[in-house]
């Protein structure tokens, strides 16, 4: 394949941007949403991954950035699926049973707006990173 | 696209590679299928990440986990652990030492933490066999909008108001030298890259050309562009077989791309880039030597003028530059002359590969903006003096520098600041020495290295180096006299005003600085036969302390030459006739009775 122009390579590029939009974002994480999924075997079994890759999906479609990972049992297996909504510089918020419409919605209003919404599990641990 | 949700991104340098990151790709590789993620997770393989000391590395993003000293047997538990029950696995996290917490973060880790990337900013986060990486990252665009929307007089001048300078030792501003081989009319004109890099240590500017070997051939084609060449040869020594490959397949995909070859991006434009292998010796990296070398020629340096600009390969207009001075070029032109020069210092801009070795906790490869300080360097971003002990020196600008002390610590590091100080910036080799470090061994061991590398061609470096390794030598061994101290300065200065190339020109530096710097140490060793630091062997004396000594005959038994005598529960005696200095009675005695004076 042969770039002709300028005008092609800037097409290759955001082409291929999405290859490394994942560590473009690692990068520059404190900047940006980032969604946890708790996906330990409660989690899974409940739909997690199925609603991790929802989440993908649904930012994709609206053009948002956002970092989605998973993460280990959040301790809430009796509201599975879970997921931690951290917002650049604000505490981190849990969900507990989490559908595709509550996907929906999270996005809508509290990663859109900031708005929280119904669903959230009172968070009873701190995490220790260091 | 929802497939890709992690990466793990695994050094795939020269130093990880020797310590089997290919045999962890593979598991790694092995594992995911195994566990049906690979549709989820990617493994790359990439260039250094430069924290060399704890390697093979590997980061996993977009969380950012650093896993360090990581084996091929641990992919297992990465794949259980990370990727499937999503909790880092603590074990391989980066530890910090002086609190002993786990940092999983790779940017709060203390060493990545003043470091800025410019020339290395696609080592470690790019895969360098992959040109769709590269493009993703702003890659050839600097090429694109410079053949349709600048002149090559407008390129220059923005490299020039950049402030850039040549990272390969000299510190020539890098516009200028373009514009000066623009500047000469001729029907052929060629770009040339230095990638001989021969100071020892140093290995930026092949974890450059490993992690991002697109970078130097977007940079090569710019310059010929500027300069009115459509030639181009990278000189690189043979040792370097992965980057050598990297280049090739670089070379290929850039070929396949038309972003090589003839009427780049319909622009009238041709370049195409060669390959040319060094032997690997140190004079080489010399530019009038370097092109010699490419000639089919000794690789000898002759006197400048003229400059390889006005008359280089084959007698035509050559611009020589370094790996790393080229792979800031595309960065300055998507990012405008301005933004590079608020980087650094009065008179030097930007930022400087060092390959931080020696006594220092994490060695490694590091990129600083210009002017900060050797402190910051050494203490911050190398983690300090290993096992607590003290700082003594430190040894900038490779065979060509000199040693810098802790009086030097919090100067801003750049080209003039070193000089002024009596080092050099060199390509960018940094070796920090402790209290355990004789600084006349120092200097010798510099010194045996210019004797290896010289060419031969003038006399004062050839045998006037031979001279002071003689005498540094007769120092070390308790021979010396003040008389000689005079004589190695003496020497040193006529070696430096009278030797053609930047070779003998420099090579006496390691002793000037080091007599001036460690005047006493010298003084010891001539006046009072003794190496404060305990490492001249002939100057060492072991002995026993007849009161500390129980007389358990551990020594005794363990002296390899029978140097030892005496008997049981009677102190013992070591016969300084037959006593080799190996110090292994010292190491053996459980009672502290064997001193070394
Ligand atoms: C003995 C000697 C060895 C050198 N070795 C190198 C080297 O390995 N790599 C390099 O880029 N420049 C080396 N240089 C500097 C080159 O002569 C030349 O100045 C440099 O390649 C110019 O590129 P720059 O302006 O981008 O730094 C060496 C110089 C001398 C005197
Ligand atoms: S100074 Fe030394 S290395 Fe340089 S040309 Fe003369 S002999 Fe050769
Ligand atoms: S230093 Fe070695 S050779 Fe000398 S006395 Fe001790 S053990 Fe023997």
């Amino acid at each position: 394949m042969k770039v002709k122009s300028l005008a092609d390579l800037k097409k290759i590029k955001s082409d291929v941007q999405q290859k490394i939009k994942l560590r473009e974002q690692g990068a520059n994480a404190e900047n940006i949403v980032q969604i946890k999924v708790a996906m330990a075997t409660c989690g899974i079994a409940s739909g997690a991954k199925e609603i991790m890759n929802f989440i993908i999906e649904e930012l994709d479609f609206r053009g948002l950035d956002g970092i989605v990972t998973q993460t280990g049992c959040m301790g809430y297996c009796y509201a599975e699926p879970t997921i931690e909504v951290v917002l650049p510089g604000k505490e981190p918020v849990v969900y507990g049973f989490v559908t595709r419409d509550k996907v929906m919605e999270i996005i809508d209003k509290h990663v859109m707006k900031g708005e929280l919404v119904d669903g959230i599990i009172p968070v009873s641990y701190k995490t220790i990173d260091e | 696209m929802a497939e890709n949700k992690t990466h793990i991104l695994v050094c795939g340098g020269t130093g990880c590679l020797a310590s089997q990151a290919d045999k962890i790709i593979e598991n790694l590789k092995t594992e995911i299928e195994a566990n049906d993620l690979e549709n989820d997770v990617r493994v790359i393989s990439t260039g250094c990440f430069g924290f060399c000391e704890k390697g093979p590395v590997i980061k996993v993003v977009p969380d950012n986990t650093f896993y360090t000293s990581v084996k091929p047997s641990d992919a297992a538990d990465i794949v259980q652990e990370h990727l499937i029950k999503g909790r880092p696995l603590q074990r391989l996290l980066y530890k910090n030492p002086k609190n002993n917490y786990h940092v999983s973060d790779s940017s709060k880790i203390d060493f990545y933490k003043k470091q800025v990337r410019i020339a290395l900013r696609n080592c470690g986060f790019i895969d360098p066999e992959n040109i769709d990486e590269y493009i993703a990252r702003d890659g050839y665009a600097a090429l694109g909008t410079s053949l349709s929307e600048y002149t090559p007089e407008e390129v220059i001048d923005t490299i020039k108001k950049s402030g850039l300078r040549g990272r390969g030792g000299g510190g020539f501003p890098t516009g200028l030298k373009w514009e000066i081989t623009r500047n000469v009319e001729n029907d052929q004109k060629y770009v040339v890259c230095n990638a001989d890099e021969g100071d020892p240590g140093a290995f930026m500017d092949r974890s450059i050309l490993e992690g991002d070997p697109h970078s130097v051939i977007e940079a090569m084609a710019i310059c010929g562009y500027c300069i009115g060449a459509d030639k181009g040869l990278v000189y690189i020594r043979a040792e370097y077989p992965l980057a050598i490959n990297r280049l090739k397949t670089a070379l290929t995909q850039a070929r396949e791309y038309g972003l090589l070859g003839e009427d780049i991006l319909g622009s009238n434009f041709s370049f195409d880039i060669e390959l040319r292998y060094g032997a690997g010796a140190f004079v080489c990296g010399e530019e009038t030597a370097l092109i010699h070398s490419m000639e089919g020629l000794r690789g000898e340096p002759t006197f400048k003028p003229p400059f390889p600009s006005v008359s280089g390969y084959f007698g035509k207009p050559t611009n020589v530059n370094n790996v790393e001075t080229f792979a800031n070029i595309p960065v300055i032109i998507n990012k405008g002359a301005e933004w590079f020069s608020s980087i650094g210092n009065e008179n030097s801009k930007g930022t400087k590969v060092f390959a931080l070795a020696g006594k220092v906790n994490n060695v490694g490869l590091i990129e600083v903006p210009m002017g900060i300080t050797l402190r910051e360097v050494i203490f911050d971003i190398g983690g300090g003096i290993r096992d607590g002990k003290k700082f003594k020196a430190v040894q900038t600008g490779g065979p060509s520098g000199g040693c810098l002390t802790d009086k030097e610590l919090d100067i801003p590091i750049d080209y003039d600041n070193l000089i002024k100080a009596g080092s050099m910036m060199g390509s960018g080799g940094m070796i920090v020495m402790d209290e355990d470090d004789c600084m006349v061994s120092i200097a010798k061991f510099y010194l045996e290295f210019t004797l290896d590398e010289s060419c031969g061609k003038c006399t004062p470096c050839r045998i006037g180096n031979k001279r002071l390794h003689e005498i540094l030598d007769k120092i070390t061994q308790g021979k010396g006299t003040v008389e000689d101290l005079e004589r190695l300065s003496l020497l040193s200065n006529v070696i430096k005003d009278s030797s053609l190339c930047g070779l003998g020109q420099t090579s006496p530096n390691p002793v000037l600085s080091t007599l001036k710097n460690f005047n006493e140490e010298y003084m010891a060793h001539v006046t009072e036969g003794k190496c404060p630091a305990g490492q001249c062997k002939d100057l060492l004396k072991y002995e026993i302390d007849a009161e500390m000594c129980t007389g358990c005959t551990l020594c005794f038994r363990n002296c390899p030459v029978g140097a030892i005598t005496g008997e049981r529960k009677q102190p013992h005696y070591i016969n300084q006739s037959l006593c080799i200095k190996c110090g292994v009675c010292f190491q053996k005695c459980k009672f502290k009775a064997i001193n070394i004076i």
